[in-house]
């Protein structure tokens, strides 16, 4: 199928959800059970996409795992999203330079 | 929103909304980086993943979507994946709508409604008063192009970069995402438990037989929902405005 296709369903569908609260909806959503979905999707949605495809983003398992592990403690510790996701590749690049010598 | 607060919106000019979006420009061009780097693994062309970029300003969206369309899943699929992963925005458009400018013209929110990220969205709610239509551009226009310049840069970068450093890149939006859900886990019950289910979805969907022929996108559908409607029926919250 054609990419541009793709590429215009999904920029139309994202900005549709942007766009339609913003210009239609006056009156506050007053459904608590909707309101408690849509405040637990972010974290819900980022988790399924993260566990398990975190430790095949990178050359091998082991060192994949040991950037999670990094990216994990460092989050728990408060520091931010750039300094989380560059440890992570920092310690992934460190790890993999290790297993050669291994 | 008190009287007194709505006359800073004076101050909050375009000028003052690219020096607001600077920040996020920096953040923004470091996590596209990857995804541009990811776009030319999969086999797309820089221009492809500037275009993605460009049109959908959304890290997680974009990263499933890609990933949909490679599977050559049905246009359906890809429309489902987005408005699942993308549902927050809806929510975070809806309280933006009390944050802008009363009265502002249909057009302008038009406009402002195509980077509402969540980055952008927190910003915004964070200034004192009503923010006007000027300084929503500002604030999303250094965003828009820190984005899709790290895409292309990415991706162009990407054929000359050795493959332990493409490697290690990998892992780059993993980090990010563990960086906005781990903080979220450890302050709240609710999502700390959101997070516990959605990680059995996903694994349950991937790894037993059966289920795991299901296809990627629908796999992060299945396991965003399930998790999100426990968390809400077993911790519902109080008051979610304003804080998504």
């Amino acid at each position: 199928m054609n990419i541009y296709a793709y590429i215009a369903a999904m920029a139309i569908t994202t900005y549709l959800i942007r766009m339609l609260p913003l210009t239609l909806v006056q009156k506050p959503i007053r459904s608590r059970f909707l309101l408690s979905v849509l405040h637990y999707v972010p974290c819900a949605c980022l988790t399924a996409m993260t566990i398990p495809a975190i430790f095949s983003s990178t050359a091998g398992i082991v060192s994949a795992a040991a950037g999670f592990i990094v990216a994990v403690l460092l989050a728990l510790r408060g520091k931010g999203l750039v300094t989380v996701a560059v440890s992570a590749c920092v310690v992934v690049f460190l790890t993999e330079q290790l297993m050669l010598y291994l | 929103m008190d009287k007194a607060e709505t006359n800073n919106s004076n101050s909050l000019s375009f000028a003052q909304g690219l020096r607001d979006g600077l920040p996020i420009c920096v953040g923004y061009f470091s996590v596209s980086f990857s995804f541009g780097i990811l776009c030319v693994n999969l086999g797309l062309s820089p221009f492809i993943a500037g275009i993605i970029s460009l049109t959908n300003v959304t890290s997680a969206g974009q990263f499933a979507g890609v990933r949909v369309m490679l599977a050559e899943a049905t246009f359906m699929e890809l429309i489902l994946t987005q408005l699942i992963i993308n549902s927050r925005y809806a929510l975070m458009s809806l309280s933006l709508s009390q944050k802008i400018t009363p009265g502002m013209p249909v057009w302008q929110r038009l406009l402002v409604a195509f980077a509402n990220t969540d980055e952008i969205f927190a910003v915004a709610m964070h200034n004192k008063g009503y923010v006007p239509f000027l300084y929503m551009m500002g604030l999303e226009l250094t965003p828009i192009f820190g984005w899709t310049a790290g895409t292309l840069a990415g991706a162009v970068a990407s054929g000359l970069l050795p493959e332990n450093i493409r490697s290690a890149l990998g892992i780059a939006l993993y980090g990010m995402f563990i960086a906005i859900v781990i903080p979220a886990a450890k302050e709240e019950k609710g999502a700390f438990w959101v997070v516990v289910f959605a990680i059995a979805a996903s694994l349950s969907l991937t790894c037993v037989p059966y289920l795991n022929r299901i296809s990627p996108g629908f796999q992060i559908i299945i396991a965003t929902l399930v998790a999100a409607v426990a968390g809400a029926v077993l911790f519902p919250v109080e008051n979610t405005e304003g804080e998504a």
